[in-house]
């Protein structure tokens, strides 16, 4: 009884305006900011996957092309973060909130944006979304960023194999879900195609919906340790943050790890290690996102399914570790294997 | 009788004012010592509540923060912690997702069908700590953490492509449900409320009843309050262990049928995990009650949700975190120093009153010898 009372209390009082109307922008206030005449949105409106910033990985990745973005055509923008324990409901109010301030193009960063990004951008027709990581939104002003990991992951595993001594490598994904699967499958590939003695220890650091695996660093160190243990001394991370404890791990142990997404030997975070960081598997999600926002500036903004792959350098192996360069007959092998790749004679599984 | 209920209510009343006005001077004090203004965040947060479309989340989050509440609640009230909620919630979802999603009645058949579907599941996860702790004595803090890992690794599995699960992109969902078991919204100016507030309203006075005017709640509460005493009055305390537990597992159950059934649709990824957690505060703030909690479900919910506008002032809107730990601490604190102070009291007058009653006798018998 109370429950009813107090709740149509609350929703007969509800007749006021919303939020959103309340903070209205207009369209003028964002012309002042943007350098582009035709251009009258207000910037960069970035909504974080749990994580946010600071994760060192994925969503600092897209903050990186959004801040590059906002520099060079002097716009606005704002990054705001989702909280745990969020249902879509949260992310829609995000958006919606995001939009009608007048925020061009919004952006969710993750999939889990995909299902809130189809309902609101129905809602404002004139304004671009884009969704990272998922393709399903089919709407004409919703571009759908998707990198092809599996390709990436395939070069990391050829790396793996050639440089291994012990025959043992390993793969240490952050959190058991679809997308990441697609990182084992395409390392696991690599390595099998390239030798085919070598043996690929596998672990998932944590099951949804406890993503912990991509933000606590003491899961990927212990599962690093455990894969040293077992011989390995190549150790793949596709885990975010909780990757760094798996690089500290090898470092320690002075065996080789490979990063992922950002090139982590330049990552200051991870300085102390970098010699121990053979190679990187970059995905180019700042990359995605400068080019996004670079088509609404120009006019022309991207919609439907944008593929980054390897052969649009959305995907790649990392050379910045001069050790890595020295290893001429490793170097070789992923340069074959990824002309091979773009050439379309290896066809990299997504699914392991 | 009544005067004595008048000291209940202000004394259950001064344990969650005392520690609400406790977190909020300890916020402030955060908020000061990082230099910032320790007023504005509250105003804004006030205002985000004037908004109708706020106002459509908060009640639509306290829907379900009430469910999963009372099922803490019912277990508080027997001295059992079923912290298992969480699993009991997220596999229940999850199960009735997938019967949904394949199973297609009319409505009228489907819907109740969906419902016990999640009790059912809900209950069976929450009997299994049950029926540890009346055979083998097992402490069911420890069972049901386990079982709620173990919830995660079964919806994992079940979840999987390969079983039951339906890749939508980078997403795993158990497909959608059939459209004869959504359950439409209310539709407001501000957005829909969930059509299954109902189904809170239903819990909420049913527990209400059950508990103040059974048999079975005085039971219920006996044993809560002293397991040999209710046993030496005829009270099976297993049983009512066991039922508790069902209970509050089949409650746990429903807790998110408001968004599965009237919003997602589908369980995926992206669907909410902690709820279960997070009621474990509310019960304690709504001192396991039913209009207690629906007082610190909303309390919540509005922290919430009217937090996330503090990113675009400036604020972090994890200031609404802060407050909600330091709640949950200082209504600990408030409630034990509370119940102490109304036991001193207490006792001061059933003194004073052992001491009038003396002198009045005495005078009396000075009456009498005279």
């Amino acid at each position: 009884m109370a429950v009813a009372v107090s709740a149509l209390a609350l929703a007969a009082s509800a007749c006021g305006k919303t939020s959103t109307e309340s903070n209205t922008p207009e369209e003028t206030k964002g012309g002042d900011k943007g350098g582009s005449s035709s251009y009258k949105g207000k910037g960069i409106g970035l909504a974080y996957d749990i994580g946010g910033q600071g994760d060192q990985s994925f969503n600092d990745a897209a903050y990186a092309g959004y801040e590059k973005a906002k520099a060079e055509f002097k716009i606005g923008g704002v990054d705001v973060e989702p909280s745990d324990g969020e249902s879509d409901a949260d992310k829609v109010q995000r958006l919606t909130a995001l939009a009608k301030q007048g925020y061009n193009p919004v952006i969710g960063v993750g999939f889990v944006y995909a299902k809130a990004v189809g309902e609101v951008s129905k809602k404002f027709p004139k304004t671009t979304f884009a969704v990272i990581d998922d393709t399903t939104v089919k709407e004409p002003n919703v571009a759908g960023l998707a990198f092809s990991e599996e390709q990436g992951s395939y070069l990391a595993g050829v790396a793996a194999a050639k440089a291994t001594k012990t025959k043992t490598v390993g793969f240490i994904g952050g959190v058991e879900i679809p997308l990441i699967k697609k990182f084992e499958a395409g390392f696991v590939q690599g390595v099998q195609d390239t030798d085919k003695s070598v043996k690929v220890k596998t672990q998932y650091l944590t099951q949804p919906p406890n993503f912990d695996g991509f933000s606590k660093p003491d899961l990927g160190r212990e599962a690093a340790k455990g894969q040293l243990d077992a011989g390995a001394d190549v150790i793949y991370h596709a885990a975010g943050l909780a990757g760094q404890g798996s690089i500290e791990a090898v470092a320690a142990e002075k065996k080789w790890a490979i990063g992922v997404d950002s090139d982590q030997y330049n990552q200051k975070a991870l300085d102390k290690y970098k010699a121990y960081i053979l190679t990187s598997m970059t995905k180019d999600v700042g990359g995605a996102v400068y080019s996004l926002t670079k088509s609404v500036i120009e006019g022309k903004p991207l919609s439907g399914e944008q593929r980054f792959d390897l052969k649009a350098g959305g995907v790649g192996l990392s050379d910045s570790n001069p050790a890595f360069k020295e290893m001429t007959d490793v170097v070789d092998a992923v340069a074959k294997a990824k002309k091979a790749i773009e050439d379309g004679t290896i066809t990299v599984k997504s699914t392991p | 009788m009544k005067k004595f209920d008048k000291e209940r209510v202000l004394l259950a009343l001064a344990g969650p004012a005392i520690a609400l006005v406790v977190a909020v001077a300890l916020t402030s004090i955060v908020l000061l010592i990082s230099g910032k203004s320790p007023f504005e965040p509250y105003s804004i947060m006030f205002e985000q509540a004037t908004f109708s479309d706020i106002q459509v989340l908060i009640v639509n989050q306290a829907t379900m923060y009430y469910l999963a509440a009372v099922a803490v609640a019912v277990g508080f009230r027997m001295n059992l912690f079923n912290i298992g909620v969480d699993g009991q919630y997220r596999l229940a979802a999850m199960t009735t997702a997938l019967v949904g999603a394949h199973v297609a009645l009319p409505s009228f058949l489907q819907v109740p069908m969906l419902i016990l579907v999640a009790m059912l599941t809900g209950a069976f996860w929450a009997g299994i700590a049950g029926i540890l702790k009346t055979t083998r004595g097992v402490s069911e803090v420890v069972s049901t953490i386990m079982l709620n890992a173990i919830a995660t690794s079964l919806i994992a599995w079940l979840t999987q492509a390969e079983n039951f699960g339906v890749l939508s992109g980078n997403n795993t969902t158990t497909g959608l449900m059939s459209e004869s078991g959504w359950i439409p919204g209310i539709e407001l100016a501000g957005g829909k409320i969930y059509g299954l507030i109902v189904l809170a309203v239903i819990v909420g006075v049913a527990y209400w009843l059950v508990l103040g005017r059974t048999r079975f709640g005085f039971d219920l509460r006996a044993t809560g309050a002293s397991e040999s005493a209710a046993a030496a009055s005829g009270v099976n305390a297993k049983r009512m262990v066991l039922t508790a537990m069902l209970i509050s597992g089949a409650l746990a159950g429903i807790a998110g049928l408001p968004l599965l059934l009237g919003h997602s649709h589908t369980y995926d990824l992206t669907f909410p995990a902690g709820l279960g957690f997070t009621a474990i505060g509310i019960a304690l703030l709504g001192r396991n009650h039913p209009v207690g909690i629906v007082f610190a479900s909303l309390l919540w919910a509005w922290l919430d949700k009217a937090s996330q506008e503090l990113d675009y002032h400036g604020y972090d809107k994890e200031i609404a975190v802060i407050m909600q730990g330091l709640i949950v601490l200082a209504v600990v604190i408030s409630y034990e120093a509370v119940r102490v102070w109304g036991l001193k009291r207490q006792q001061q007058r059933v003194g004073e009153e052992l001491a009038a009653a003396a002198r009045k006798s005495k005078n009396s018998e000075e009456v009498a010898a005279r």
